[in-house]
């Protein structure tokens, strides 16, 4: 975030304490990312939120007390937040109006209650925190993270380990970390919107005016009448606009006399080209307003305002036209590349090793020496690979790197020669190949780094790559070097490695990882001796104390591996190796750490199944982490997984769909999969119904992705529901929690409950809701729930006995099967023709009702007091409910501050209201005064529920007076006035009930004092 | 020795160790008298284990097997040269062993590799412990041409001060660089893996912090079991 704010925002130029963010799209969207950030930064990262900042990030805010719900103190218009510090002090804090807050679980919140207002929210914050990480980790963290961001974070980590490693330390130092990995992605995200932007500067114009005065005049053969400037004067940026005006992006100004048209007034600015209210010359105040749409440059306006020009400049060399293009893209290329270099500097401490691949030199016509020719076979081969990896990018690319393999062909007499040759450079002696001083060797001062190739954005940059390959061997000319002093110091590494115990391992390990690996010396040693596939093995054997050292070394390693037939697999040795570390999170973090996300990406990409399993198998496992499929998502992955749905190997689709199946929790995956025709491969894969693993992942898939009704959509044009349905009998439960997810989601398009149970899939469900599976009971209730708001669904659930089986599951001691259960009885309920006999048949069922009345979780209490709601509109039902006292239950409930529980709630106390005494005893219990709280939520349901409740209760005396005291009718008042008439009348009622028992004390006062 | 009598030795003893409470070091103690119960006294008074017991010990309870490690173990758990290792020094010693921080443990491990305990690790002793860890090559003339080399290597990542030889500051420094290197020369801290027993352990409801808690609360729940058992078997015979 440090670097992103300090160097990429575009702040107004006012003096630094009052700097205002410039309201420009780039900020906008920066602005969105840091809110997005902090946003999900508490479910992302929730140890991390909890840590406290040194200071208070303090700020003006729009907030008030009342938007302030859950979790909070509220007196008068401050607010504090129930969770402190260890010292006691509240993590937020409202003054109006500053707020002060002190960890990002509190800001996440925050963020939350303003709802519309979270963009100004942040702007505010940052606006008025200038240095907002100064004030999060403390002075040295962030100077590190902004001046030494070239370290890598790394090097902090080690610092901090020397100063001893605190648990306050560890959490900083990922915050750190995490704050580095967001800047890098936002300055990601503002690459790609400057690359789309125009932006004009000074020079550009200049040119492409001078270009266009050349052409004026001269009657009806020139382009123009005439063209000048409104001022001479230019400032030393080459500005000629006014001081003031400079600072809006205006340029200068023209003035513009067409042939056929009248003068034209023009504005040249950062932002484009558009016509202005008429500025003749300096010093005009009005006239700057913008009076057209903005052109990229000065061309298009002319064309598009002068039919004469238009004609004109067709005719003419469009030298003109392509001249100033070619400016401006020069332009735009020139910023990319100040950025590109802004941050590699700051993210690359070494040369990535997409880069070392593409160091290497090509092959030499002259030298065909033994040694010559091994190399050059390597290159062949490696750029047939790469040409297979770089898929993404132009055929044009692919075609040029296939003229290269073919030049090699006539070296590359067969594969037996190619071994051999290898054989025998690798039996030679020390001393023979210092002796034979053969070119081709590339030393390592020839690793090439490029501002094209980042980490960041390998599949992008693969073009990038191609050309500079092809441009190699005339940028170079031959170096006769020998191999360098590394390559036969980590020959001698290896050679202990495979020969050494587990201590010499860690010795050797320890020295391996002081060389850079990166080097091509280096990677060229560890091709030669097979390193790779010692490690790997090492990786197998039970070395756990080593397992970390080796991921770290691994992913470096593996991105040289596709360079040769025998190295892919090599590669597909440590996509597996990877693999099988992915099953423990202690991994799944190593792995990600040491850059393997991407990595696996690349190789994702691959069109080998033997790769593709143990990489997507990887992923799938990883996937159970967010930040994976965050990551997942973002590098464009899931184009790669919904493609290998439609592969023919049964493992690699299921490997894909489980894949699938844990990403699609996130809305923009779902989306996605859509996009990239996801979903009809997903429908298809449920014919392969013998293959239960496969079935399990590919209906888990679309369950998640039905989450959107788009993708529902989707799917009933694939059939996908029948098939579903038929699903339902004789299959594990595996797929059955799935199928029966998929289709509580489906279940919720009216349409497709009628479709559920024409296929005859209710019986089966209803059977479902004896399982003993608590996963597939929470699925089932909310499918049979979802299915019995239909009333001939109903029919058929009554007559199955469905409704005594949800009832039963209330027993179930899984919190979420009771709620669930709760939400599907309200249905039921709801929906069957004697729904309140059969309620009273069941045994014990309305004591246990009443009796979960006590849970701890809100959604048991939610779904219980709705479901309570429901039954109770039978009389008779309501009769035993209070018998079994769930007056004093739900009064004691009244104190929450969940909205969701508030709104359920008071919908059951309207309810119970109606029987007997029950008004007067929760007055007793006290459940009048904090419901009148509850009028203060911003929640349209709970006001609703609650002035119910309250016109319920306003029936006795007694309570009218608590709420009058309470203070209830000025917001009955206001809600008098609200759209809504139930809330209306409800509120009516009550301020009447009030004002009644106001007049019958005054008459019978008026009463016994005329007496 | 009665229970009154180990409970206030363990009180006592509780007081002068880190790491472990009263209740455990009153394990550790019964543990200690069973060991010294096996051991064969053959008629004289020891007042601690043996050098033979010891080891053994070291092999089936602690998976330690290397024999130039465990001697030289022995050798830093009897810190008063009597060639025994007391009640006091049995239990000191696990406090590192098991529980030990990592200051402590490096402490430990330069006692161990020290051979000569003159406060330096000099490449002699290096030879000596690194020695057949590597698997000779046939047509090597030096065979432990491979072991020198490697010495050569640690000392150029090891030896800060260029002496040809690690000072404890040396091997302070390396290791909290690189937490492997703390057991450079050979294992001499259990190896957890043998003795913990995870699933074991994740049905006991003990708050347990780390590993190295697990293997001891493993070894206190199978020496508690065998203790209560004999405890109540005596009641019942009563």
């Amino acid at each position: 975030m440090g670097i992103s704010l300090t160097r990429a925002a575009q702040w107004t130029m006012v003096s630094s304490s009052t700097a205002k963010l410039v309201s420009t799209p780039m900020n906008e969207s920066l602005l969105k990312e840091i809110l997005h950030f902090v946003e999900h930064f508490r479910s992302q990262y929730p140890q991390e939120a909890e840590h406290v900042f040194e200071e208070p990030l303090q700020w003006s805010t729009t907030l008030v007390a009342s938007d302030f719900k859950t979790d909070y103190d509220i007196s008068d218009s401050d607010v504090q937040s129930h969770e402190r510090d260890s010292e006691g002090h509240p993590l937020l804090q409202l003054s109006p109006p500053t707020v002060y807050v002190r960890s990002f679980s509190q800001l996440s919140k925050l963020l939350h209650l303003a709802h519309d207002k979270k963009l100004a929210e942040v702007r505010a914050c940052l606006e008025e925190n200038r240095e907002p990480l100064v004030k999060i980790l403390g002075r040295s963290f962030a100077s590190d993270l902004v001046i030494e961001a070239h370290d890598d974070a790394v090097s902090v980590v080690d610092r901090t380990k020397e100063e001893g490693l605190s648990k306050d330390l560890e959490v900083k130092v990922k915050l750190f970390q995490l704050f580095q990995d967001m800047d890098k992605q936002i300055l990601d995200t503002l690459l790609k919107d400057i690359s789309e932007q125009v932006r004009l500067n000074p020079k550009a114009v200049k040119n492409e005016v001078e270009i266009l005065q050349v052409f004026c005049g001269g009657g009806d053969k020139g382009l123009l009448k005439s063209l000048r400037y409104t001022s001479d004067f230019e400032f030393s940026n080459g500005y000629r606009a006014p001081l003031w005006r400079q600072v809006q992006g205006d340029i200068c100004y023209l003035v513009i006399e067409p042939c056929d048209t009248e003068t034209l007034h023009i504005t040249c600015s950062t932002a484009g080209i558009f016509l202005n209210g008429g500025i003749k010359q300096e010093g005009e105040e009005n006239g700057y307003e913008q009076t057209s749409d903005t052109y990229e440059d000065l061309v298009t306006l002319l064309k598009s305002r002068s039919p004469h020009f238009a004609e004109k400049i067709n005719q003419q060399d469009s030298a003109v036209q392509e001249l100033s293009t070619k400016k401006e893209k020069t332009v735009n290329e020139q910023l990319q590349l100040e950025l590109h270099t802004t941050r590699r500097n700051i993210y690359e401490p070494r040369p990535s090793g997409i880069l070392s691949t593409c160091g290497k030199t090509e092959e030499n016509k002259g030298h065909k020496s033994s040694e010559e020719e091994k190399k050059s076979l390597r290159q062949g081969a490696k750029s047939k690979i790469k040409a297979e990896f770089s898929a993404s990018s132009s055929p044009g690319h692919m075609s040029s790197q296939k003229r290269k393999t073919e030049e090699n062909k006539t070296l590359k007499s067969s594969e037996d020669e190619h071994k051999n040759l290898r054989q025998r450079a690798k039996s030679k002696t020390k001393a023979e190949l210092s002796a034979s001083s053969s070119p081709g060797h590339v030393s390592s001062q020839k690793l090439k780094t490029s501002a094209g190739a980042l980490p960041g954005e390998p599949f992008s940059e693969s073009s990038t790559e191609s050309e500079e390959e092809e441009e190699q061997p005339y940028r170079h000319p031959e170096t006769n070097t020998d191999l360098p002093s590394e390559y036969w110091q980590i020959q001698k590494l290896v050679k202990y490695l495979k020969d050494g115990d587990q201590i010499v391992t860690v010795h050797t390990l320890c020295a391996m990882m002081d060389f850079n690996l990166m080097q091509e010396s280096c990677q060229m040693a560890i091709q030669d001796t097979g390193a790779l596939k010692v490690l790997l093995n090492l990786l197998d054997t039970d070395e756990h104390k080593c397992e970390v050292k080796l991921l770290d070394c691994l992913p470096n390693l593996a991105s040289l591996t596709p360079s040769q037939e025998e190295d892919i697999e090599v590669a597909c040795c440590g996509a597996l190796a990877l693999w099988s570390c992915s099953r423990s999170t202690k991994n799944k973090k190593a792995i990600r750490k040491a850059g393997g996300i991407p990595l696996l990406g690349r190789l994702l990409k691959s069109p080998l199944q033997k790769m593709l399993i143990p990489v997507v198998g990887t992923l799938q496992e990883c996937a159970s982490e967010e930040s994976y499929r965050t990551d997942i998502q973002t590098l464009g992955m899931i184009k790669d997984l919904v493609r290998n749905l439609s592969s023919d190997n049964d493992e690699l689709q299921m490997h894909c769909a489980s894949a699938i199946f844990k990403c699609a929790e996130d809305k923009q995956t779902r989306d996605l999969v859509r996009k990239y025709k996801g979903l009809q491969p997903l429908v298809s894969l449920l014919h392969k119904a013998d293959n239960k693993q496969l079935l399990a992942a590919a209906t888990g898939a679309i369950w998640k992705c039905s989450i959107s009704q788009e993708n529902v959509t989707k799917f009933q044009e694939y059939k996908a529901l029948e098939i579903l349905v038929s699903l339902l009998t004789d299959q594990p439960e595996e797929v059955l929690v799935n199928v029966v997810g998929a289709l509580g989601e489906f279940a919720q398009i009216p349409a497709n409950k009628a479709a559920i149970r024409e296929f005859g899939g209710i019986k089966p469900l209803v059977k479902l809701l004896t399982s003993p599976n608590q996963a597939l009971l929470v699925n089932v209730t909310k499918a049979v729930g979802a299915c019995a708001t239909n009333k001939d669904n109903m029919v058929i659930i009554d007559q199955l006995d469905g409704i005594r089986l949800v009832w039963s599951l209330l027993k179930n001691p899984s919190a979420d099967v009771q709620s669930s259960a709760a939400w599907a009885l309200c249905a039921c309920t709801e929906n069957a023709e004697d729904a309140g006999e059969t309620a009273r048949s069941l045994i014990g069922g309305f004591q246990l009702i009443v009796k979960l009345l006590s849970s701890t979780n809100n959604e048991v209490l939610a779904s219980i007091c709705a479901a309570i709601c429901k039954i109770a509109k039978d009389e008779e039902n309501l009769a035993i409910l209070t018998d079994f006292g769930v007056v004093p239950s739900l009064a004691k409930l009244t104190n929450t501050t969940d909205d969701r529980l508030r709104h359920h709630l008071a919908d059951a106390i309207a309810q119970c209201c109606m029987w007997g005494s029950n008004r007067a005893s929760f007055g007793e219990a006290g459940a009048v005064a904090p419901l009148v709280r509850y009028l203060k939520s911003k929640e349209g349901s709970v006001q609703r529920s609650t002035a119910m409740a309250l016109y319920q209760l306003s029936r006795n005396p007694n309570n009218c007076i608590t709420m009058h005291e309470k203070e209830v009718v000025q917001p009955l008042i206001h809600m008098m006035g609200s759209d809504d008439e139930e809330l209306q009348e409800a509120a009516a009622g009550c301020v009447r009930s009030i004002r009644l028992l106001y007049m019958a004390n005054r008459n019978a006062e008026l009463f016994t004092f005329r007496n | 020795m009665n229970k009154r009598t180990t409970q206030t030795l363990a009180e006592n003893i509780s007081k002068q160790v880190e790491h472990f409470s009263k209740k455990e070091v009153e394990c550790l103690i019964r543990e200690f008298n069973v060991l010294m119960a096996e051991q064969n006294n053959s008629g004289r008074a020891v007042h601690g284990l043996d050098r033979g017991k010891f080891i053994s010990t070291l092999h089936s309870i602690f998976g330690l097997t290397d024999d130039r490690m465990t001697g030289r173990v022995f050798r830093t758990f009897d810190k008063d040269n009597d060639s025994v290792v007391s009640m006091k020094e049995w239990i000191d010693g696990l406090s590192v062993f098991l529980r030990g921080t990592l200051d402590e443990k490096i402490k430990y491990c330069f006692t161990v590799y020290d051979l000569n305990g003159d406060n330096a690790i000099s490449r002699e002793e290096m030879l000596h412990m690194l020695k057949g860890r590597l698997i000779r090559q046939p047509n090597e003339e030096d065979p432990d041409e491979g072991i020198k080399d490697l010495v050569e290597i640690i000392l150029k990542k090891m030896d800060y001060d260029h002496d040809g030889k690690l000072s404890f500051e040396d091997f302070e420094k390396a290791v909290k660089d690189e937490n492997l290197l703390l057991e450079a020369f050979g294992t001499c801290l259990p190896d957890f893996r043998v003795i913990c027993n995870e699933k074991l352990l994740s049905s006991l409801n003990f708050p347990i912090k780390n590993s190295q808690s697990y293997s001891l609360l493993f070894l206190f729940f199978q020496r508690i079991e065998m203790f209560e058992g004999r405890v109540f078997q005596e009641q019942m015979e009563q």
